[in-house]
């Protein structure tokens, strides 16, 4: 198989255009159709324990983004000089210092995230997403290919991590980015009929508010029923 | 280049971990001082909270200049000179025998009042403890208290830190009606007067921690802040 993918990729090599029809799939493509979260359900720890508020699920976003992104280009710059037997290790290491990179560039830069995503952060090294990439992905394709493929499937788990977020704050805490956008004056307290939705800021309700999406998403795009 | 040799295998390993041993080092020695300026800033918030004064990190250095007024070192019950209070290690005293720490204290300055800040270090359930009780000028009321911890279990031993928790230890008392310390007592679920709060279900160890942490950390400055106290009145 990895021969096979090799070859096609060699013959393309001469002619294809960087953002090719192709090319173009890898980015767009796990967005809907092969969405890390909801369809190869991968990833879905963090993408439970981090939506509670909007901004830190967007820096965990830019964290895999970046760890994905780079981690695929080295993965697949290497990929004929990995010895088979321990590539599984390589690609830990990669991960693992990749990891540690944003660990500490996010303590030095932004400390308040850091606390708040805490051992997440370091948990991005478990995310079957990016260990899955490496090994089915960029061991057998060019460093172009492998890069728009890392960005890909992080932008696809990025706008699920957002958009669960999005509803979690909404409705948990009436805020989006930490600003009030539902007015005080509609809460009980002031007299109006309104309240946040305190089970919406518990984990559950972001495993229920993934299982709605799935739903949605598998509404609209009939590729994904299965029989 | 056959890469399935042993040999090659080896080298590999040896060359990868030199070179991603390298790259982080040098990461965490360039990154190390922005790390440890965010780390004194957060003490200084902290610090300043115990007296209810809430401000940003961006803040915090100016208003910590502003309300803290002293920062002594006590060690057997007399200020120590040579040490700085903010650089005194808390992890590694604590480990010491009471008499023998050097205890860090900051006096502090709010509206005309002046208030004892002591820091605490203790044991959790996962991980250290550690936050800051600040006493009135009584030296036996508390003020108000902050705590936090590394590793708590989220959503039970972690919520010391939140303000139901922390608020409870406002107008506690730590000293009996002779004058002797006896601490605050963390109840489960029946605390009343002024000397019990109550501890978080499900989070009994750290709640416990928190207690064992204000009696080990506390004792030994009351001695010493009952006659600091009664000198500064007689002073003014």
């Amino acid at each position: 198989m990895a021969e096979v993918t090799e070859a096609v990729e060699k013959q393309k090599k001469q002619s294809e255009p960087l953002f090719s029809k192709k090319n173009r799939m890898l980015i767009s493509d796990p967005l809907n159709d092969s969405n890390p979260i909801t369809v190869q359900v991968l990833g879905i720890c963090s993408a439970l324990a981090i939506t509670v508020k909007l901004y830190p699920a967007l820096v965990m976003s830019i964290s895999v983004l970046f760890v994905m992104a780079v981690g695929n280009v080295v993965i697949s710059l290497l990929r004929n000089l990995i010895p088979n037997r321990i590539r599984i290790i390589v690609q830990l290491v990669v991960v693992a210092s990749l990891v540690i990179l944003v660990d500490q560039v996010l303590k030095a830069y932004a400390y308040d995230v850091s606390k708040e995503l805490s051992v997440f952060v370091g948990l991005i090294i478990t995310n079957c997403i990016i260990m899955g990439r490496f090994e089915a992905f960029a061991l057998a394709n060019g460093p172009w290919k492998s890069f728009l493929d890392g960005l890909g499937n992080a932008f696809g788990y990025a706008w699920i991590l957002l958009a669960v977020a999005f509803f979690r704050e909404l409705l948990g805490s009436g805020q989006l980015f930490g600003l009030q956008v539902i007015p005080q004056s509609w809460y009980l307290d002031s007299g109006g009929v309104y309240a946040n939705n305190g089970l919406m800021l518990l984990p559950p309700m972001a495993l229920i508010t993934v299982g709605i999406i799935i739903w949605v998403q598998r509404a609209r795009n009939t590729k994904l029923i299965e029989d | 280049m056959d890469t399935n040799k042993n040999s090659y295998t080896f080298m590999f390993a040896a060359a990868m971990v030199v070179v991603v041993a390298a790259l982080l080092s040098f990461a965490a020695t360039s990154l190390k001082p922005m790390q440890d300026k965010n780390v004194e800033l957060e003490k200084k918030q902290n610090i300043l909270s115990s007296i209810g004064v809430n401000v940003s990190r961006e803040e915090a250095k100016d208003a910590y200049a502003q309300y803290v007024k002293e920062e002594l070192v006590i060690h057997e019950n007399k200020v120590k000179e040579g040490v700085e209070a903010f650089d005194v290690d808390l992890s590694k005293e604590i480990t010491k025998a009471p008499t023998e720490r050097d205890a860090p204290m900051y006096v502090a300055e709010k509206e005309g009042t002046t208030f004892y800040i002591l820091p605490l270090r203790g044991k959790g359930l996962w991980g250290p403890i550690w936050g800051y009780i600040a006493l009135k000028e009584d030296v036996n009321t508390v003020f108000g208290a902050v705590f936090d911890h590394k590793t708590e279990t989220p959503g039970l031993g972690a919520e010391i830190n939140t303000p139901v928790f922390m608020e409870q230890f406002q107008e506690k008392k730590i000293l009996d009606e002779g004058g002797s310390f006896t601490g605050i007592e963390v109840r489960k679920g029946d605390a009343s007067g002024d000397y019990q709060v109550d501890g978080i279900s499900g989070g009994t160890i750290t709640s416990v921690g928190v207690q064992d942490m204000i009696d080990d950390c506390m004792r030994s400055y009351i001695d010493f802040l009952k006659g600091y106290s009664a000198n500064k009145t007689a002073a003014l």
